[in-house]
């Protein structure tokens, strides 16, 4: 019982403390080796500049840009994901006859698409979501996919043998077991899609996080430049946080939502 | 307590009828055929081999009877009941269900299928619902109320002693009491005949005890036909009107023998000597099987 406590406060303590030390041994570095600002800033000097980037309002746009084009491709690899992953989980002819070609399109760099799509959709935000949507939808189809098969045989029979229908069957069993599936997907997608949203505004386009970037770099500005990387972080951390509750709310019943907490009882 | 209070209520009812009938009456009066298997065989075919699970079952079971069926691993006794389960079809011969055929070519007859409570070798329950929703989701899908299937569902968890247990996750049961919430599940819609596929097999020996009693009390009650299987030959015996010996490679019936004894049988009519020798002759038939 004292045990749970410790393993439910630990985190929260920690993590404070382990950032602490962190900045303190990066103060120290640049002092003791002089390091040039320009290629490490002071931690004092960028969170004077955190400070500064988060009261401009037009930080603020540029990172509602960057969270509706993660989360527009997000939604759109989510909704196409399952769709095909359901499609291939249960058709195996169509299944067989994508498989070369589904791999290929896994082994190919999509992030080299991008001048592509830029040409196609122009520098503004689509090119972006499609990147972002690109990039999400492999992790979860294939996850879909697996969910769908792995629907177990016994508690296929029991369904069987209570004579359910075929909506009965997938209300009560398909769903909720391919759910866990879907949200492992759902968590590396949700990570691939920011990573594909600051691609695409580093190769092109004048809006977002990622032009952010790219701007403070040619300004040679290292403190602005860590401070929006900084808040990229951020923006990832929270969006991953978001799909984490939502599975803890959707799943609880899941180990790989209630293990967390009562690993080793 | 209570639960010994009725062991030994139960215990005395069934040493007057022992008495009464100097423990040799035929079993239960055959009705009419519940169940009949014609000439089943199945032949499993996969890529490396041709496996004859079962070939030549010829079985008549009656209304409310109590079947017990033994016999060693492997020698096809889930293959069976899955075919009589509408789960698996035959590859010979034919089953019919009052009268009724189950299977149409490898098609099942649903209608048929509707009657039936089955008890896996695996609790099978899903995760993601409570005990409670566990034992009611056969309620459900046949489209009962939620207060009839709170209702139902706190009746059948406390029958099978997990009263309490009712919003627990099947997570946070042991295997045993997660096989008794999948014998609740299928006693829930009460059905006229019960397939049992080693239900006790992951239980203690006092548990185990205790629910062939229920069991036996619960079939009596419903009136339910059951076809039971098990390793054990004492709860063979102890709970079937009849017990099928199959064996294996391919599994055929070996032998059937009628238990004498009247149901609701007590704990006691273990130690008659009537039941000894059955006893016996069935593990050394067993044990026949394994030299063969
Ligand atoms: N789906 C299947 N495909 C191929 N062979 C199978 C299949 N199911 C069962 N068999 C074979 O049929 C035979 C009977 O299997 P079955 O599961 O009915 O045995 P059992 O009597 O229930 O054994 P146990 O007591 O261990 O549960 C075995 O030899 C098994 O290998
Ligand atoms: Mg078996």
């Amino acid at each position: 019982m004292n045990n749970d406590r410790v393993r439910k406060i630990l985190p929260w303590v920690s993590t404070p403390l382990i950032l602490l030390v962190f900045f303190l041994a990066w103060e120290a570095f640049v002092r003791a080796f002089e390091v040039s600002p320009l290629v490490l800033p002071p931690p004092l000097a960028v969170l004077e500049s955190l400070t500064e980037v988060v009261v401009d309002p037009e930080t603020w746009e540029h990172a509602g840009v960057t969270a509706a084009e993660t989360i527009g491709g997000f939604l759109i690899a989510l909704a196409f994901g399952v769709a095909v992953g359901v499609l291939l989980g249960k058709v195996a002819w169509i299944e067989l006859s994508l498989r070369p070609l589904i791999v290929a399109s896994q082994v190919v760099p999509k992030v080299a698409l991008i001048p592509l799509f830029v040409i196609w959709f122009g520098f503004g935000m689509t090119s972006k979501v499609i990147m972002s949507a690109m990039l999400a939808f492999f992790p979860i189809m294939l996850n879909v996919q697996l969910g769908v098969r792995s629907v177990d045989k016994g508690q296929r029979e029991v369904m069987r043998s209570l004579n359910a229908t075929r909506w009965q069957t997938f209300n009560h069993l398909e769903l909720k077991s391919t759910m866990p599936y879907v949200f492992a997907g759902m968590e590396v997608g949700i990570v691939l899609a920011i990573i594909g949203a600051i691609v695409g505004e580093y190769l092109g386009g004048n809006e977002g996080l990622g032009y952010l970037v790219v701007r403070t770099l040619n300004e040679l500005d290292a403190p602005a430049l860590f401070a929006t990387i900084m808040l990229l972080s951020v923006l990832g951390l929270v969006l991953y946080f978001a799909v984490n509750s939502l599975k803890r709310f959707v799943i609880p019943w899941h180990e790989s939502v209630y293990g967390q907490h009562d690993v080793n009882g | 307590m209570n639960e010994i209070d009725g062991r030994s209520r139960m215990a005395a009812d069934s040493a007057r009828t022992v008495d009464k009938t100097a423990g040799a009456r035929p079993a239960a009066s055959p009705g009419p055929a519940k169940l009949e298997l014609i000439g089943i065989g199945k032949e499993f075919r996969t890529k490396r081999a041709h496996t004859q699970a079962l070939s030549g079952i010829d079985l008549t079971i009656s209304d409310g009877e109590f079947v017990s069926i033994i016999g060693r691993s492997g020698c096809g006794k889930t293959t069976l009941l899955r075919m009589l389960a509408g789960l698996l079809s035959p590859s010979a011969g034919q089953i019919l269900i009052e009268g009724r055929s189950l299977w149409d070519g490898t098609k099942a007859d649903t209608s048929v299928v509707s009657q039936l409570g089955v008890v896996f070798q695996e609790a099978n329950l899903f995760p993601w619902y409570s005990v409670a929703e566990n034992i009611a989701l056969p309620l459900r899908l046949r489209g009962d109320g939620k207060a009839d299937r709170l209702a139902r569902a706190a009746e059948l968890a406390e029958l099978v002693g997990l009263g309490g247990f009712e919003s627990s996750y099947p997570r946070e049961l042991s295997g045993g009491m997660r096989q008794r919430v999948a014998i609740a599940r299928a006693l829930s819609t009460r059905p006229k005949l019960l397939l049992m596929d080693e239900p006790f097999g992951a239980l203690d020996a006092l548990t185990r005890e205790r629910m062939n009693l229920e069991l036996q009390r619960i079939a009596l009650a419903t009136e339910a036909t059951v076809v039971f299987i098990t390793h054990d030959i004492t709860e063979a015996v102890f709970l079937g009107d009849r017990v099928v010996h199959l064996t294996p490679r391919p599994g055929r019936i070996r032998q059937v023998k009628t238990v004498e004894f009247q149901r609701p049988r007590s704990i006691d009519v273990q130690t008659e000597a009537a039941f000894g020798a059955m006893e016996r002759d069935l593990r050394h038939a067993l044990d026949d099987d394994e030299k063969g």
